[in-house]
């Protein structure tokens, strides 16, 4: 019982932790193309602007 | 990836100055700035559609100096370009973006505005999405426990953190659905978030009361899963809706936003069209479209009707002809004196059209609301009446309250509320997958109740475009000459000349374009001519001068060039497949009748109607509809955009124009006709499984509702039902995915999407 006193916050806080990820992703728009996420995987450059 | 032919048509472009692509200052109007020099622009790219289309893009604007960050959204089919407003102390023009964009062989639009909308509820389900599902997991937990035995002060202590965690869930998750039933409630009428809102509060008001009273269940934790998988539904629902919208919509406008106006002084000046009025004498350089009706004072030129008629091949118009507002005036500069104001222009008789059709629509109802029509006054009958039975027997107002939550829990339109979405959105992925878009669901629903299709021809039959068809008799040499020649006209059959041969070798001499006639070139061999016979060899009457032209050499005859609209790919095979169906086909076309027929007889279409005006294929659309059909249109032209809209549900081919496409409730991206069977075949499939889930529905509650009312509804039985009939609901929609991909279009051919089409 008295574990539970410990435990009970330690699964809420990393819950909450999970949801607080997913909400930061959302908002940095990782959800915006999935589609085009799907095709950059297969891209071989590293994505940042070729500029010297 | 052979799918992208990119570049194939951005090397022919020398002669098409910027055409097609917004002008600077719009660009410019249009972009945010972003501070530190920096400009943003959104542009839409509706012919991206794979991961070679984003490196290509992306790779040829990185490539620019003046780009920092661009970046190809796939989803929405939007290029992101974040731009240096100077380079090198060089003003950077925003439309040498664009065409960078077109020379990779995309086509590159502008947004109109209103089109972001949309989105940011989108992202207020989706966050709504995730707290409820945080909250119903860790309440979950928490009641798996109470279930295994947790009991007296672990079991309050366990309900307590329930509660607590269920509270802000709800209020911050469930407020989509108590806003909407109060919309409802207070216009006196029920819809299926009535008894959701209602389940809910009075499940969390119950099981508080419960939990005070140190009671054993308590049902936050069905509660909070009901939210989570109506949200889910919901945001399925909405993201179907505003899928392929964004792409579709909101491209560039067809009208022209100005014209030069020659003053009786002789100045000219640059006016918006709204401006313009009838009388005024206007000035139309090859390129431009017409602004507003008017008749010609002078000059001569071929004109790209096909807004009007659906008719790619040019007419040519000499002074005193009139023209229509949004004709593309192809090869010569046109004095005009305007009719009519753009108010009563033709393109404004068009959209009138358009509007004028949409009633039709409007009426139809999707099948959720009508099955909450009914649903929701029955569950609350069913409630109401088990409080009522039970306070009959037992006289027990707390326990009769608690069944009461326990029916209205167990009947909560959680299995009803995926049935539709999850059908939906899986069957638009299968359909994205064909290369089909759908713009929103009840465009599916509408798909699977028609019985009869109505088929334009120039474009949608056909490709709308001439092909050269005896390339193999004429010389080789001459062949070259012509393409060579050809490269410098916008005539659709000179691009069809230059497009049949593989490399255009630059002809060096004086080339003039002479409108409505055709090119001559002065060279050291002499004068080639290629265009009419009239024209190219001086005998005049010569038949039929559309479908063929020579190439001459001062005058004698080398090789004569015949051309044909090809059909479109797998046209014949798509039109036996929809007898298969059991659908009438029909073809409805602006184009002259011994052509229709011709093509009727080709397909095995028995009815036909041709010479159309756009108002007479709205009433084509009409007169069927009162005859108690549901007509699936296909068609591309402006001409077809109000008969698209009139008609049950409307599909359009990619290559359409933008206000066809914006009509349209399917676009497909592939050349191949054998989409719009796909499509209806797709849909028919996804109205059976979306019967089927909702017979599934019905099922589950005929068993479950029982239960519920003697009692026996416990929190984990409630609990286990309802997540039972969701899941069965949603795998029940994937086996969509797994049926049948036999009739699915083959992939693209070649060039499967043509990027750039000249005219739209």
């Amino acid at each position: 019982m008295n574990t539970l006193i410990y435990l009970i916050p330690i699964a809420l806080f990393l819950g909450g932790l999970g949801l607080a990820a997913f909400l930061w992703a959302l908002k940095s728009g990782q959800y915006e193309d999935l589609d085009g996420a799907s095709w950059r995987v297969l891209d071989d450059g590293d994505g940042r602007p070729e500029k010297d | 990836m052979s799918c992208c032919a990119a570049g194939v048509e951005g090397a022919l472009d020398i002669d098409r100055p910027g055409q097609g692509l917004p002008p600077s200052e719009e660009l410019w109007l249009a972009s945010h700035a972003l501070g530190d020099g920096l400009r943003q622009t959104e542009l839409s790219a509706p012919g991206v559609h794979c991961g070679a289309c984003i490196t290509t893009i992306e790779g040829a604007l990185r490539k620019r100096p003046d780009v920092e960050r661009a970046r190809v959204n796939l989803s929405s089919r939007r290029v992101s370009v974040v731009w240096k407003e100077e380079v090198a102390g060089r003003r950077s023009d925003p439309r040498e973006i664009a065409r960078a964009i077109r020379d990779c062989g995309y086509e590159a639009h502008l947004f109109a505005a209103g089109v972001e909308e949309g989105d940011v509820l989108l992202k207020q389900l989706i966050r709504a999405v995730a707290v409820a599902g945080f909250a119903a997991t860790n309440i979950m937990l928490l009641s798996v426990s109470v279930w295994s035995g947790a009991d007296a002060a672990t079991r309050d202590l366990f309900h307590w953190i329930s509660a607590m965690i269920a509270a802000p869930a709800m209020i911050y998750s469930g407020r989509f659905f108590y806003q909407s039933a109060w919309n409802a409630l207070r216009h006196g009428h029920t819809n299926m978030d009535v008894p959701i809102a209602l389940a809910v509060t009075l499940s969390y008001g119950m099981s508080l009361h419960e939990t005070i009273g140190h009671g054993e269940h308590a049902w936050f934790d069905a509660s909070v899963t009901l939210l989570f998988f109506l949200l889910i539904g919901r945001t399925l629902d909405h993201m179907m809706r505003g899928r392929a919208r964004s792409a579709i919509s909101g491209l560039a406008r067809l009208s022209p936003r100005g014209a030069t106006v020659v003053n009786p002084d002789g100045s000219r000046d640059y006016r918006p069209v709204d401006e313009i009025k009838p009388g005024e004498r206007l000035l139309v350089a090859a390129g431009e479209r017409i602004p507003v009706d008017g008749r010609v004072l002078s000059g001569a030129s071929d004109l790209d009707r096909s807004v009007v008629n659906g008719e790619s091949a040019p007419v040519a118009v000499s002074t005193g002809d009139t023209v229509q507002a949004g004709t593309l005036n192809l090869t010569g500069p046109l004095t005009l004196e305007a009719t009519a104001a753009a108010r009563d222009s033709f393109l404004a008789e068009i959209m009138g059209l358009m509007e004028a059709a949409e009633g039709g629509r409007a009426r139809y109802r999707r099948i959720a609301d009508r099955a909450a029509r009914y649903y929701s006054p029955a569950v609350h009958l069913l409630a109401l009446l088990s409080f009522i039975g039970w306070m009959l027997i037992e006289g027990d107002v707390r326990h009769a309250m608690l069944i009461a939550v326990a029916v209205l829990i167990i009947t909560c339109p959680c299995a009803l509320g995926l049935a539709v979405p999850v059908v939906q959105v899986v069957a638009a992925g299968r359909l994205f997958q064909g290369g089909v878009m759908v713009k929103d669901g009840s465009a599916m629903e509408r798909l699977s109740e028609i019985d009869t299709v109505l088929l334009d021809k120039t474009g949608t039959l056909t490709m709308g475009e001439p092909r050269l068809v005896n390339a193999g008799e004429v010389d080789p040499g001459a062949l070259a000459t012509a393409a060579a020649i050809a490269l410098h006209s916008r005539h659709p059959i000179a691009t069809a000349l230059h497009e049949a041969t593989a490399a255009v070798q630059p002809l060096v001499g004086e080339i003039r374009e002479i409108p409505g006639a055709g090119i001559e070139a002065g060279t050291s061999d002499g004068v080639y001519r290629l265009g009419s016979r009239a024209f190219a060899c001086g005998d005049a009457g010569a038949a039929n001068g559309q479908s063929e032209a020579i190439l001459s050499l001062d005058g004698r005859e080398l090789a004569c060039f015949r051309f044909e609209d090809r059909l479109r790919p797998a046209a014949r095979e798509s039109a036996d497949a929809l007898f298969r169906l059991g659908l009438t086909n029909g073809i409805l076309s602006g184009d002259r009748e011994p052509v229709v027929a011709a093509l009727a007889r080709r397909l095995g279409i028995a009815k036909w109607r041709a010479e159309l005006s756009p108002r007479g294929k709205v009433e084509a659309c009409a007169a069927a509809a009162e005859g108690g059909h549901r007509v699936l249109m296909v068609g591309d032209g402006i001409n077809d955009a109000p008969a698209l809209r009139a008609a049950h549900v409307s599909m359009a081919p990619a290559t359409a124009a933008d206000v066809g496409r914006q009509a349209a409730d399917f676009v497909f991206m592939h050349q191949g006709l054998d989409a719009v069977p796909f499509a209806i075949e797709t849909s028919r499939r996804a109205g059976r499984l979306i019967r089927q889930n909702f017979a599934l529905a019905i099922g589950y509650n005929v068993i479950a509702v029982p239960v519920a009312i003697f009692g026996y509804a416990t929190p984990l039985v409630a609990a286990v039902a309802m997540s039972t009939s969701s899941l069965i609901v949603v795998f029940n929609a994937l086996r969509l995915k797994g049926l049948g991909t036999a009739t699915a279009p083959a992939a693209p051919h070649g060039a499967g999407l043509r990027p750039v089409r000249s005219v739209p």
